[in-house]
């Protein structure tokens, strides 16, 4: 890995930037910092959101898995538990259906100019993580229910990454040809 | 040049180019793609301000410390890039209400807002409760093929459809 690279924290500031240059490009390029292509996915009437997620999860998981195998990378999973993941997620949604974009691509619709991105999307969410961290240490028995820890599922199922990456990515890929066939 | 100035490209092209960037992220950075995070650490510079100090007693902010990361750099980036993306392309537009909105609840400003306020408020709540949103979830985490990601972007979904169902096909119907 690189390590010495790792640790530069000069370089990494604008190369963290860089790679956020890159992101909200290829967001704004794919459509999805619009509120209408969100919400019309969530209402499953356009699949630009699904399709750009499936996409960039199954080439990143073929190639991040290769840079573990070459070991030129680690894993970083979150850890979870059913106190935190399912509410949370759900909690998430609500918000993420109400507002129609996600914290991402929030700020990358600031960058073309939605005004409800910014002063209700940022502006909410800033108050949403502040209200989070004032009520953090009660909520903090509800959190820990349930704790499965941070396993992959290879890990999970005792099997080499690769024995669930291959099918996944096949899965994906007989999806979005379906999406596609399904004209959607 | 002409393929940086049309309005949109393909969804796998982006998707790829996305994934890509993960990769990226992990070589060179040791660290998936994220940007909730950053919200709680700006959260905390901003109460710090109000409040002093003493917000870096918080539990939260000690587990989240309220600085500038690499992660807040990239939420930076992700606001330059899509202005570098839209302004040559004629997409940018300073813009209070959706279309999609405006047709179904009117195009006043005002009710959008509070409705952008309310949803920013439970994503940012609800982000910081699942621990990542849909980039460090949903894209970062479903790639390393994380049990507790999958679930989460499972529940991401399920919130968001029923959400925009009962707002779009029951409120404003």
């Amino acid at each position: 890995m690189l390590t010495s690279l790792h640790a530069k924290n000069r370089l990494q500031l604008p190369l963290g930037f860089l790679l956020g240059v890159g992101f909200g490009f290829l967001l704004q390029k794919g459509g999805v910092t619009y509120y209408d292509v969100i919400i019309n996915q969530l209402l499953l009437k356009d699949f630009t959101v699904v399709k750009i997620m499936l996409t960039a999860m199954a080439t990143g998981m073929i190639g991040v898995h290769l840079l573990v195998n070459l070991g030129a990378a680690q894993l970083h999973p979150k850890a979870g538990s059913l106190g935190t993941t399912v509410p949370g997620a759900l909690i998430f949604g609500v918000g993420f259906g109400t507002l129609g974009y996600c914290p991402g691509t929030a700020v990358a619709a600031v960058g073309h100019g939605a005004l409800d991105a910014l002063f209700g999307g940022i502006v909410g969410m800033l108050l949403g993580a502040a209200a989070f961290a004032a009520i953090y240490p009660k909520l903090k028995p509800t959190l820990d229910k349930g704790d499965f820890g941070n396993p992959t599922i290879p890990k999970l199922l005792n099997v080499n990454h690769w024995v669930v990456v291959v099918p996944v990515v096949a899965a994906v890929a007989g999806l979005l040809y379906w999406i596609e066939t399904a004209g959607l | 040049m002409d393929f940086f100035m049309e309005p949109r490209w393909s969804p796998y092209l982006v998707g790829i180019g996305i994934g890509v960037l993960s990769w990226l992220a992990f070589l060179l950075s040791d660290k998936p793609l994220g940007c909730s995070t950053a919200f709680a650490r700006s959260a905390g510079i901003l109460e710090r301000m109000f409040r002093g100090r003493k917000v870096d007693e918080k539990p939260y902010y000690q587990q989240f410390a309220p600085g500038i990361d690499w992660e807040w750099m990239l939420v930076f980036g992700i606001l330059i890039g899509a202005l570098a993306a839209s302004v040559p392309s004629g997409q940018f537009a300073w813009l209070w209400t959706p279309v999609k909105w405006a047709d179904a609840a009117g195009d006043g400003a005002a009710v959008r807002w509070l409705v952008a306020l309310l949803g920013g408020f439970c994503a940012g709540f609800g982000a910081r409760w699942a621990g990542g949103c849909t980039s460090g979830h949903g894209i970062s985490g479903t790639l390393q093929l994380a049990l507790s990601s999958w679930i989460a972007a499972v529940g991401f979904f399920v919130g968001g459809i029923a959400t925009a169902m009962l707002i779009f096909h029951v409120i404003l119907a």
